[in-house]
């Protein structure tokens, strides 16, 4: 259970920064949620999960005294840091689809903004863009 | 509410009064979009006052806690001033007034929204520097971020938008380092109080320590990305050049938190164990001014040349961090008001020169027709230069010279004083070669008109202040007035302001005042219930000597 969880975190953790690294804003937006959630189960597991407990009690043999609960103050924090990284996906999110209105294709970087707003380079970045799109819903499915 | 009791709550309302204020414009919305300039700005005067105060009360060196919920200390989330705090809440408060006041030329017109935006900025700035629990430190960054992406997007144009992406997603990424670094902290150490994980980072068992310092390096990274230290620092000068210019002058203040978190978490939480890390941050120090230095001799335009001095100030703050000394941390806490104030004050300049010359030309070092009020821009360009390059008479001299002072001692002394100075002449040169350009060459090259630039359309920054160009700037002139009247102040109080640096850096030395205050601090009695009357206790009791 215990290596199941930490490999999960390491795997996603792995596949947002690979995205991350990639020049376009889905792909970057979509790597920084799966970073995020990497993030949200890290602090999760510094509440050292147990396995085959009953909730929030440590262990049931004994007293149900406050000293024996589970910690509740990762679950705060990891409430407190989904709520920010929604906010901050959706702030993305927004921005990302104005820098693709306003610069006709979803490259992050790389490239001027001035020399490919032509009608031509609009087509094909749009085309490659559609297809990011698809491969990362396929991924998500 | 009686005097004591508001005095006790003196440290929240630095947070308090902007979030509330910002929440109320908002309410407001356009409805009274005429109310929420002064509202705002009677706001921020209200901070410059409770600023000023907690200066004056930690002055004697003492450390105000103030206890959020009033949960005791390693529970709750603690709030505590020491000298830095509230010298940081001060210099805030002072560039807010000057972005409000230079936001009244034109942004704020165009963008009623600014005001409340402004406000929640500086919610986030100031609980940054008031919070004494890591992961509220945390959520107060992201306060101040979210609230800085919309500043930058106000700018609305192509290339603030592209550099926006880049800015989201960097400190996105540093954000899940923190909340990483944060979460490993607790996970080995069961505290975010930075006063508690200072003692238990230093009674840490043997088999934790690699954890707890590798926990110590994420934090670094992360702050380092806001300080713009130099692998990290690359989105600075296009997110910086890319926003108008009164946020760019607030953004002045922003690197400085990442400078502050690492001033703090380093002094405090770290303590004894980060001194290693000292000529590591001289060298990273030393490197992004040294690279900031040569950025800005190539800079095209005066908004990149200030952006690579505030990447060269806090390259020059993390050498002093670096160094470790309390002389060397009292000389980065004089240096840092001069460097904020100058830097925004460049900022405005750049745009002032924008609304002078035209979208063309706009603050490009390039020869133009001459530009409306060429003199006084003129000179007030010579008095903001000859600030930040650190020549006499003003305030960065003074600076410069305590900075040089502070290192004499240290091994790396030789080094340091060489990249400075050579970083200050390259100042010099840039700023020089730039007030050439811009405004003795135009007397004689007066042909080349500003519409009939190739580039123009290119540069639509300030498209909007181009109609108006012809318009007197009062409110950024007031502004970049106040931020010289404080560079000033600065100068003329050097002798007292450098021995209450002095104290600061001693006191950031030896933290252990600031670890009792957080958790010797008392929560307040229950109220008491006598005869159906509700009577308040006494004010907040933790008040410490």
């Amino acid at each position: 259970m215990v290596l199941l969880f930490a490999s999960g975190i390491g795997l996603l953790t792995a596949t947002g920064l690979w995205l991350m690294l990639r020049a376009r804003s889905f792909d970057l937006v979509l790597g920084l949620t799966l970073l995020s959630y990497a993030v949200n189960l890290f602090v999760l597991a510094m509440a050292r999960a147990s396995v085959d407990a009953a909730p929030l009690l440590r262990d049931p043999r004994l007293a149900p005294t406050l000293e024996h609960y589970a910690d509740p103050l990762p679950q705060a924090l990891v409430l407190t840091a989904i709520v920010i990284s929604f906010a901050m996906t959706a702030v993305l999110l927004a921005l990302a689809v104005r820098s693709r209105a306003e610069q006709g294709d979803d490259h992050v970087d790389g490239r001027d903004g001035d020399g490919h707003s032509d009608s031509s380079g609009s087509i094909d970045s749009t085309g490659s863009g559609d297809a990011g799109d698809r491969r990362a819903d396929r991924g998500r499915r | 509410m009686n005097a004591g009791s508001l005095t006790a709550q003196l440290p929240m309302l630095p947070v308090a009064i902007p979030l509330l204020t910002g929440a109320i414009l908002v309410l407001l919305g356009r409805r009274a979009s005429a109310a929420a300039g002064p509202i705002g700005f009677a706001a921020l005067l209200a901070l410059l006052a409770c600023a000023g105060a907690l200066c004056a009360r930690t002055a004697d060196g003492s450390v105000l806690a103030y206890l959020a919920g009033n949960w005791p200390a390693p529970f709750g989330i603690a709030l505590a001033v020491d000298r830095l705090g509230a010298a940081m809440l001060l210099v805030t408060s002072v560039v807010a007034i000057a972005c409000q006041l230079a936001a009244a030329d034109g942004l704020a017109q165009r963008r009623p929204r600014f005001f409340a935006l402004l406000q929640f900025q500086v919610t986030g700035l100031n609980g940054a520097f008031l919070t004494a629990d890591l992961f509220n430190l945390f959520v107060f960054f992201e306060v101040l971020l979210i609230a800085s992406y919309a500043l930058l997007l106000l700018a609305d144009d192509r290339a603030a938008v592209r550099a926006g992406v880049h800015y989201v997603v960097v400190n996105l990424f540093g954000s899940a380092l923190f909340l990483m670094a944060a979460a490993l902290l607790y996970g080995v150490l069961g505290t975010l109080n930075m006063a508690d994980l200072a003692l238990r980072v230093a009674s840490v068992a043997p088999a934790d320590r690699a954890l707890v310092e590798a926990a110590g390096l994420m934090l670094l990274v992360a702050f380092g990305i806001k300080a713009a230290a130099l692998p990290l620092g690359f989105w600075l000068p296009a997110t910086y050049g890319a926003a108008t210019a009164p946020v760019a002058a607030l953004f002045a203040v922003m690197t400085k938190v990442g400078i502050y978190a690492i001033l703090r978490v380093g002094t405090l939480v770290f303590g004894g164990t980060a001194a290693g890390l000292g000529p590591l941050l001289v060298a990273v120090g030393l490197a992004t001014l040294g690279f900031a230095a040569f950025a800005g001799l190539a800079a095209r335009d005066l908004r990149s040349l200030a952006a690579w001095m505030i990447a060269g100030s806090a390259g020059t703050l993390l050498t002093l961090v670096g160094v470790g000394t309390p002389a060397s941390l009292g000389a980065a806490l004089f240096y840092l008001p001069h460097a904020t104030f100058a830097a925004a004050a460049l900022m405005l300049l750049a745009g002032l020169l924008t609304a002078a010359r035209g979208p063309g030309l706009a603050d490009r070092f390039e020869a133009g027709a001459r530009p409306a009020g060429a003199v006084l821009l003129g000179t007030v360009f010579v008095i903001c230069s000859v600030a930040s390059a650190g020549l006499p008479p003003f305030s960065g001299f003074v600076a410069k010279v305590i900075l040089l002072d502070s290192v004499a001692t240290a091994p790396a002394a030789v080094a340091v004083w060489t990249v400075v100075l050579a970083a200050s002449l390259a100042w010099v040169v840039a700023l020089s070669r730039a007030g050439s350009r811009v405004f003795w060459k135009s007397a004689t090259n007066a042909d080349g008109s500003p519409g009939a630039d190739p580039a123009a359309p290119r540069r639509g920054r300030d498209g909007a202040l181009a109609e108006a160009r012809h318009d007197p700037q009062h409110g950024t002139l007031s502004a970049v007035v106040l931020l010289a009247a404080a560079g000033v102040l600065i100068v003329v109080f050097a002798t007292p302001l450098a021995a209450h640096f002095g104290r600061a850096g001693l006191q950031l030395a030896a933290p252990d005042d600031y670890r009792e205050a957080v958790l010797g601090q008392v929560p307040v009695r229950r109220l008491v219930v006598e005869d159906g009357a509700v009577v308040a206790p006494s004010a907040m009791s933790g008040e410490r000597r």
